[in-house]
C-alpha cells in the first residue's frame, strides 16, 4: 500500500456485525488524501456503518482504521481528527449559529474563535445569520451550518452522511456544486455517503459502489458507468439492457457471440466473464448508446455494428430525449434513449425497428448473476 | 360589459362560501371549555375568594366572624410564625436538591441506557403511588426508628456525627429530627422530579451526543454543554413540582418530625382544625402562596431566559 501519502484513510479488514447480522463484510479500502470519495449504495448496504466506523461512532468487529500513519481504531470519536456532517445535521438547538460553529474550537481550547467563525460563516454565506438559532434557518442554511461546524476544525477527513437527503431536488443540485467548490477550496479529504447515484457521480473523484456489506466496484464515475463489473453496478448506476448470449468464437480482439438467431460482437477487453467458447455471457449495453432505425431503412445501417430487431412497445417524449421501450425476442423490454435531434415520426408504438450500436460500447458480464440486481433502486429514484 | 363583470368572480366564490363559519361550529370550543371552567370557578376561584375574605375577618367562634378589613392579621401571622416559614423553605429546598441529585441520574439512565427495561423502570418509579402516601410515610417511621438498622449503620459510618454537627440530627436519633423530615419529603416527591426530567431527557436527539463527541467534547463536556442545557425544561418543571408541594406539606413534619421541626403547613393545619382561628390560618395560607409565587417567578425568570430553547 501507499506509504508516502501521510493523510490517506486506510481501512484494513474492517467489518461490523450486529448479533448474527453482518452490516459490513471484511473490507479493505484506501481513500487518498485530498480526494472526494463517495460511498454509494442502497439503504442497508453498510455505507453509513462504514462511515461511522471511521468517525469512531461505531466500533468495528474486526480490522483497523488508519488515518495517515495513526491507528485510530481504539480512539473514541472526540480524539479523532475527523468531523462529520450528520444526516439531518444534528445542530445544537440551544446554541445559536455562531456557537454551533465555534463548538469544536472551544472544546479544543481555542481562545479567540471570533475571527475563524466569522470567516467560516462567510465561506458558507451565512455571515448575517450568526445570532439566529438553528430552527430559524431553512433546510439549506442548516445544512451549510453543519458543514461549517465540521470544517472549521480543519479535520484530516470530513465525513458526510447523506448530507443532502433532506433537501428538495433543486437545492440538492445547488448544494452538490457548493460542496464540490468548498472541497476544492479547502483541499480536505471528503468521504461522502449517498444513495443517489447522480449525486455521487457529480461530486466524487472516486466512487465505491456498496451492496450487501461489500464494495462491488470502485473507480472513477465515468469508468464505473462505462465498465460496470457486475449487473448490480450496471443497474444501480444508470440503466442497462442485458442480453443472454453464448460465446461462439474469437477473432482478434473481439468475441463473437450467439444470441437468439443473431450474432453480436464484444471486445475481449470489455468482457469480465470467462471468454471460452461455449460459455454463457450477459451482454450489456447502455440505452443512450443504441440507435433506432425503422425496419424499412435497415439497409442504411453501416456494417460492423451490433444489431437486433424489435418492435416499439412504448415511447415517452421527455424534452431533450425520447425514451423507447422495445420488445425483442432477445429481451422483452429494451430501453433506448434517443436524442431529439431528428425525430422519425414512424417510430411510434407498434413500429418494426432495428436497434444497432457500436460494438465498442458493449460490455460482457458473468451470466451467473441476477440481471435485475440493483435495478429496483433506480426505478425508485426515477419515480421520486 | 355586464357579462364580464358577472363572470370574473367565478373563481373566488369557492373560498367565499367556506369563509364565514357557521355560528354553531364557532361556539363548539367554548362549550367544550365550559365543564373545566365551571369546575375551576366552583372549586378554585370561590374557595379563594372565601378564604381571602376569611383572612380579613375578626371575631370569635362564639360571636361569629365578620369582615372588618383587618389586615393586621397578616403582620401578626408573619411575626409569630416566620421561623416556620423559613423552615418550610429550607426543608423544601433541601428536599428539592436531594430529589434532583437522586432523580437526575436515574432519569438519565431510564432515558438513554435502560433499553427494553425502560417501561419497567418507569413503572417502578411510580409504583409507590399504588399505596397510600400516609402508609408509606409511616413506614419511614419504622425504617428510621431508634436503634434500627439504618440508624445503626449511619452511626457506625459516623454519618450521624456530621449531621448532628450540622444540626440535622440529634445525637443517636434520626427520627424526630430535621433530617427525617427532609428524607420523608425527598422520598415522597422524588417521582415528581423524575418524570419531568425523564420526559425532557428522552426528547433529546441521540445524534446530538454523537455530534458533540465528533466535535471533540469528552462525555463529561457533552453532558455539561449539551445534555444538561437541553434538559433544563425538565429540571425547572421537576424542581417546581417538588418544591411547591413540599413547601406546603405538613404530613412529613407531623409524622417524622418533632415540635422543633414544624413547618408552616403544620401551623396552618393547627390553626384551622385545633385552635379554630380561621383568619390567622387563612392569612398564613395567603402569605405562603404569595411567597411561593414570588420565588417561582424569580426562578423561572432566571433559568428561563438564559437556556431554554
Amino acid at each position: 500500500m501507499t506509504t508516502d501519502h501521510g493523510g490517506d484513510v486506510r481501512l484494513t479488514g474492517i467489518s461490523k456485525t450486529y448479533g448474527s447480522f453482518t452490516a459490513v463484510q471484511p473490507l479493505d479500502l484506501t481513500v487518498p488524501e485530498g480526494s472526494f470519495f463517495a460511498l454509494l449504495g442502497a439503504s442497508g448496504c453498510g455505507k453509513t456503518t462504514t462511515l461511522r466506523m471511521i468517525a469512531g461512532l461505531e466500533e468495528p468487529s474486526s480490522g483497523t482504521v488508519m488515518l495517515g500513519d495513526q491507528d485510530v481504531t481504539a480512539l473514541p470519536p472526540y480524539k479523532r481528527p475527523v468531523n462529520t456532517v450528520f444526516q439531518s445535521y444534528a445542530l445544537f438547538p440551544h446554541l445559536d449559529i455562531f456557537e454551533n460553529v465555534a463548538f469544536g474550537l472551544r472544546r479544543r481550547g481555542v481562545k479567540s474563535v471570533k475571527k475563524q467563525v466569522g470567516e467560516m460563516l462567510d465561506l458558507v454565506q451565512l455571515g448575517e445569520q450568526a445570532r439566529k438559532k438553528p430552527h430559524q434557518l431553512s433546510g439549506g442554511q442548516q445544512q451549510r451550518v453543519a458543514v461549517a461546524r465540521a470544517l472549521i476544525n480543519h479535520p484530516k477527513v470530513l465525513l458526510l452522511d447523506e448530507p443532502l437527503g433532506a433537501l428538495d431536488l433543486k437545492l440538492r443540485r445547488q448544494m452538490q456544486l457548493e460542496l464540490k467548490r468548498i472541497q476544492t477550496e479547502v483541499g480536505i479529504t471528503f468521504i461522502h455517503v449517498t444513495h443517489d447515484q447522480e449525486e455521487a457521480m457529480t461530486m466524487a473523484d472516486t466512487v465505491a459502489v456498496m451492496n450487501a456489506g461489500r464494495v462491488e466496484q470502485l473507480g472513477a464515475p465515468a469508468d464505473l458507468y462505462e465498465n460496470p463489473a457486475s449487473t448490480f453496478v450496471a443497474n444501480f448506476l444508470g440503466t442497462s439492457n442485458f442480453i443472454e448470449a453464448e460465446v461462439a468464437g474469437r477473432s482478434g480482439d473481439d468475441l463473437t457471440l450467439k444470441a437468439g438467431g443473431g450474432k453480436l460482437v464484444l471486445p475481449v477487453s470489455r468482457c469480465t466473464a470467462s471468454a471460452a467458447t461455449g460459455e454463457k455471457v450477459l451482454v450489456g449495453i447502455r440505452p443512450e448508446k443504441i440507435s433506432l432505425t425503422h425496419a424499412d431503412d435497415a439497409g442504411t445501417i453501416p456494417d460492423g455494428r451490433n444489431r437486433i430487431t424489435g418492435r416499439v412497445a412504448d415511447s415517452s417524449f421527455i424534452g431533450v430525449s425520447t425514451q423507447y421501450v422495445i420488445e425483442s425476442p432477445l429481451c422483452d423490454a429494451f430501453e433506448v434513449y434517443a436524442q431529439n435531434i431528428e425525430r422519425d415520426s414512424r417510430l411510434a408504438p407498434g413500429a418494426e425497428v432495428v436497434l444497432h450500436w457500436n460494438p465498442a460500447h458493449t460490455f460482457g458480464l458473468d451470466a451467473a448473476q441476477d440481471i435485475e440486481a440493483g435495478a429496483a433502486k433506480v426505478e425508485e429514484d426515477a419515480a421520486a | 360589459m355586464t357579462t364580464t363583470v358577472t363572470e370574473e368572480p367565478a373563481a373566488p366564490p369557492v373560498a367565499k362560501t367556506a369563509r364565514p363559519p357557521r355560528k354553531r361550529g364557532r361556539l363548539v370550543p367554548y362549550w367544550l371549555l365550559l365543564p373545566g371552567l365551571l369546575w375551576l370557578v366552583v372549586f378554585f376561584a370561590l374557595p379563594m375568594v372565601y378564604q381571602a375574605s376569611t383572612s380579613i375577618q375578626t371575631g370569635s367562634l362564639e360571636d361569629g366572624f365578620k369582615v372588618t378589613w383587618h389586615f393586621a392579621t397578616y403582620w401578626q401571622a408573619l411575626a409569630d410564625y416566620w421561623p416556620q416559614f423559613l423552615r418550610s423553605v429550607l426543608y423544601a429546598g433541601a428536599a428539592t436538591i436531594l430529589c434532583l441529585a437522586l432523580g437526575y441520574p436515574l432519569a438519565y439512565l431510564i432515558a438513554f441506557r435502560a433499553g427494553r427495561w425502560r417501561n419497567l423502570v418507569l413503572i417502578l418509579v411510580i409504583a409507590p403511588f399504588f399505596t397510600s402516601f400516609l402508609i408509606r410515610t409511616l413506614a419511614w417511621k419504622t425504617i428510621l426508628s431508634d436503634g434500627g438498622p439504618v440508624v445503626s449503620a449511619l452511626n457506625a459510618l459516623h454519618v450521624l456525627d456530621v449531621t448532628s454537627w450540622l444540626g440535622m440530627t440529634d445525637g443517636n436519633r434520626v427520627l424526630a429530627t430535621p433530617l427525617a423530615v427532609i428524607c420523608g419529603l425527598t422520598y415522597n416527591f422524588l417521582p415528581f422530579m423524575i418524570l419531568p426530567l425523564y420526559t425532557s431527557l428522552e426528547r433529546i436527539d441521540g445524534r446530538l451526543h454523537e455530534a458533540a463527541g465528533d466535535l471533540y467534547a469528552t462525555p463529561a463536556t457533552t453532558f455539561r454543554k449539551v445534555t444538561f442545557p437541553l434538559s433544563m425544561p425538565g429540571v425547572v418543571s421537576g424542581t417546581l413540582l417538588t418544591f411547591i408541594p413540599a413547601a406546603g406539606d405538613y404530613v412529613n413534619a407531623d409524622l417524622l418530625g418533632s415540635t422543633d421541626t414544624r413547618m408552616v403547613g403544620n401551623v396552618i393545619q393547627t390553626q384551622f382544625l385545633r385552635i379554630l382561628d380561621y383568619p390567622t390560618a387563612a392569612a398564613l395560607s395567603f402569605i405562603l402562596m404569595a411567597a411561593i409565587l414570588i420565588m417561582v417567578t424569580v426562578y423561572i425568570r432566571r433559568s428561563g431566559t438564559e437556556d431554554l430553547v
